[in-house]
């Protein structure tokens, strides 16, 4: 353990990555725009400057993000010299900026803005961006917004595309003032492989990229008095959106949810934990049948639509691996429209409209998915992300923080405490293992927690778990990211691989950290607090076990028949599409 | 920046290339300039080609070293390639009327590189290191010294008159 000065205070640091975590461990704030801790750093924004005297007397400024810590320097924060440079960069990427601020997607979000504002920027000495100087929106997919004239070129998306996904959708392109970050040749993000998952957007700093909104599309239904409102929450959502009302990440806000949804108007509220139960009894089902008669095995999960969509773009000839199980978003809302007319009065197929609120923004996309709709339309008409109904509560004018908590509406708001943990990575498999454990055996797995399937930092995006199914051996694969995905797959080409299960969640940690959450890039620990906020809920719910869910075991009852019958895979069940052939890529 | 009129790409081609180089990032820069020889221009199926079959790299990190480097054109050049220095030496002894004959007698106005029967293309270099024959235009490794208006005149019609010939 070494020690440094930090404007004049002695600090001791040890295996910190770089200066800059060891300042922020000490409690003071450097500004940042391109650094995030789960990403290369990249020094590009120069906004981390200190000043750092070496013991022989030598001084230099440098961005602290790219400096080791080196002991017995003396780091000052916050001198004069590197205030001014601070503000000059400041003042250079404003020149360069849509400065509409107000109408911005990321306003009161942006740190661009924020910092102006601590910085005191009040006056930008060179021109304003005319109108030929702007550049083309692109808003052409259902989940993401790029908006170049905002892009401060810090290269945080390309690398959190890079990093996390391995294969660059964006990237930089020609040089000098004429720099810009766009997909190759600018084409639109649709027309390349991005997955949407949106982690560009979440550790972009500036509006450069944003979710598409639908927060107007779900004000639009709840004031239409000939629709019938539905929602849905998936599970990650609990433990995140309270952070956006002053709450701690991880503090599990359900009951005010239902609260928050009831107030603004939605006409029935349900539980995506509900059909996460669900998708476990069917996937459960198709794992163990796959195990037995000898399916294609490994079986890969599906319930992530930026990895099914990054199986259907790179690898078409691998479709057959992936569970045929609709993600619990795509199986909640058919389950809705086809049978909630029989539980309750006053709802017919035709008015009901499901509105889902997701920690995603590739659930955007996959409610738009041709294969998820029925009778030529939409299964799920409106998705919004964790973000979206933030600030539709907030708009709504709802004391959040103070809501009595409330519960969801029957017969789809139950739901057992594996359904919960489907928000963190390695949570599906081991939901799916409590249940497989129990279709294989008859009885319940003797501990419900298998803990060798968690953990979301970024040590352990790639996990393998062997399970004792009463003599039968099965591997898990668990991974978070597409780039550990693509070591798994590569793993079965190359005939190495172990594993009969492997569960994907494409981003970081999984849906906890999910592109829809409200901002968890710059502090690596808010994701595990969510997580854990998840697995608590699932220490304190009474069932644990999907295949227990009241709800679930009624629904096969009087409608369904069993898991994986001819009705529940009309409604619950879905094809894939190759989408290489005849994509930009497909050269020959 | 974005590229338009695309010729057909001949993987197999490209295919040799990539193998000469052993499929290896580290060799991007040489790969493309093998390509930019045979095609004369990266094309944009090029690009893309190389992005997806070699690990680690992406069709928008190609695409970003491509439009990084001068050296690389992304739109066909020209049978003849016209350099035209405007260096500071050419520029003080008059290489803008000459740019400005060649513009006039080629009808590339500016913002267009390459003639329409894609037999001349023309860019402005900044040096060529040498300035004691300035202004200096090079036609395909050809050096044309001490060059005027009227004289790149006569050199660019003796190269139609060839070509006609031909």
């Amino acid at each position: 353990m070494s020690t440094l000065f930090i404007n004049g205070k002695e600090y001791e640091y040890t295996d910190e990555p770089n200066l800059l975590e060891v300042i922020r461990k000490a409690g003071i704030d450097v500004p940042t725009f391109c650094y995030s801790p789960e990403l290369k750093p990249f020094g590009s924004c120069r906004m981390c400057v200190v000043e750092v005297e070496y013991p022989n007397g030598r001084v230099v400024v440098n961005s602290s993000c790219t400096m080791p810590p080196e002991p017995n320097v003396k780091v000052s924060t916050n001198t004069a010299r590197v205030r001014r440079i601070r503000k000059t960069v400041l003042e250079l990427l404003l020149a360069n900026h849509d400065r509409e601020c107000t109408t911005c997607d990321k306003s009161g979000q942006c740190d661009l803005q924020r910092y102006a504002e601590e910085y005191g920027i009040k006056e930008i000495k060179y021109a304003k961006l005319t109108e030929e100087d702007m550049k083309a929106i692109d808003d052409w997919n259902p989940s993401l917004k790029r908006d170049p004239n905002k892009c401060i070129l810090c290269g945080a998306c390309v690398r959190a595309c890079q990093e996390f996904q391995g294969h660059a959708v964006l990237g930089f392109a020609n040089r000098g003032s004429k720099t810009v970050v766009q997909p190759m040749n600018g084409k639109l993000l649709a027309e390349v492989d991005c997955v949407f998952c949106g982690q560009c957007q979440a550790v972009c700093p500036t509006g450069a990229l944003t979710v598409k909104s639908n927060v107007e599309d779900a004000w639009d239904a709840v004031n239409d008095k000939s629709k019938k409102t539905v929602v849905q929450i998936a599970p990650s959502v609990r433990v995140a959106i309270g952070e956006m009302f002053g709450l701690k990440p991880g503090e599990n806000t359900i009951g005010k949810i239902y609260a928050a949804l009831r107030k603004i108007g939605f006409d029935l509220i349900f539980d995506t934990n509900f059909s996460a139960d669900l998708t476990i009894t069917e996937e459960a089902t198709e794992f163990v049948e796959r195990l037995t008669k000898g399916g294609l095995l490994p079986m890969f999960t599906s319930c992530c639509p930026a990895w099914v969509r990054y199986m259907e773009t790179q690898h078409p000839d691998m479709l057959g691996h992936l569970s045929t199980c609709k993600s619990p978003q795509g199986m909640l809302s058919p389950v809705i429209k086809e049978l909630l007319p029989k539980y309750h009065e006053g709802y017919t197929k035709e008015n009901i409209t499901v509105v889902s609120i997701m920690p995603c923004t590739a659930k955007k996309y996959e409610a738009r998915r041709s294969q998820l709709r029925r009778d030529g339309k939409f299964e799920t008409d409106i998705v919004m992300t964790t973000k979206e109904l933030g600030r539709m509560i907030k708009e709504a004018g709802i004391d959040f923080k103070n809501l009595e908590p409330e519960h969801a509406d029957s017969p789809f708001g139950e739901y057992t405490g594996a359904g919960t943990i489907f928000g963190a990575s390695g949570g599906v498999a081991e939901a799916a293992a409590r249940t497989a454990y129990y279709y294989v055996t008859g009885e319940n797995i003797a501990d419900a927690d298998i803990k060798q399937m968690r953990g979301v930092d970024k040590s352990t995006r790639s996990k393998s778990v062997e399970l004792d199914i009463k003599g039968t051996k099965v591997v898990v694969r668990v991974v978070s990211t597409l780039k550990e995905a693509e070591k798994a797959i590569q793993e079965i080409k190359n005939g190495t691989a172990n594993f009969q299960l492997l569960e994907v969640m494409a981003c970081p940690g999984g849906c906890v950290n999910g592109g829809g959450q409200p901002a968890s890039c710059k502090d690596a620990k808010i994701k595990e607090e969510r997580a854990e906020g998840l697995y608590t809920e699932d220490r304190e719910l009474p069932i644990r076990r999907s295949h227990e869910n009241p709800d679930i075991i009624r629904l096969y009852k009087e409608d369904l028949e069993k898991p994986g019958s001819h009705k529940a895979h009309e409604l619950l069940h879905t094809t894939y599409s190759d989408m290489y052939t005849g994509s930009y890529k497909d050269l020959k | 920046m974005t590229a338009t009129s695309q010729t057909s790409v001949d993987f197999s081609k490209i295919d040799e290339v990539l193998k000469s180089y052993e499929y290896k990032k580290s060799n991007l820069i040489a790969i493309l300039q093998k390509i930019q020889e045979i095609y004369r221009y990266l094309p944009l199926d090029a690009m893309t080609y190389v992005g997806t079959k070699i690990e680690g790299l992406s069709p928008a990190t190609v695409y970003g070293v491509a439009t990084f480097y001068a050296q690389f054109s992304l739109d066909p050049k020209g049978k003849y390639e016209i350099k035209l220095c405007d260096g500071t030496a050419c520029h003080v002894r008059g290489s803008m009327p000459v740019l400005d004959a060649v513009r006039a007698k080629l009808n590339l106005p500016v913002g267009k590189s390459t003639t329409d029967d894609g037999m001349f293309s023309l860019e402005t270099v900044s040096c060529l290191g040498a300035c004691g024959l300035a202004p200096v235009v090079v036609i395909n490794g050809d050096v044309y010294p001490k060059m005027t208006a009227d004289a790149v005149k006569v050199a660019l019609d003796s190269i139609i008159k060839q070509e006609k010939e031909a």
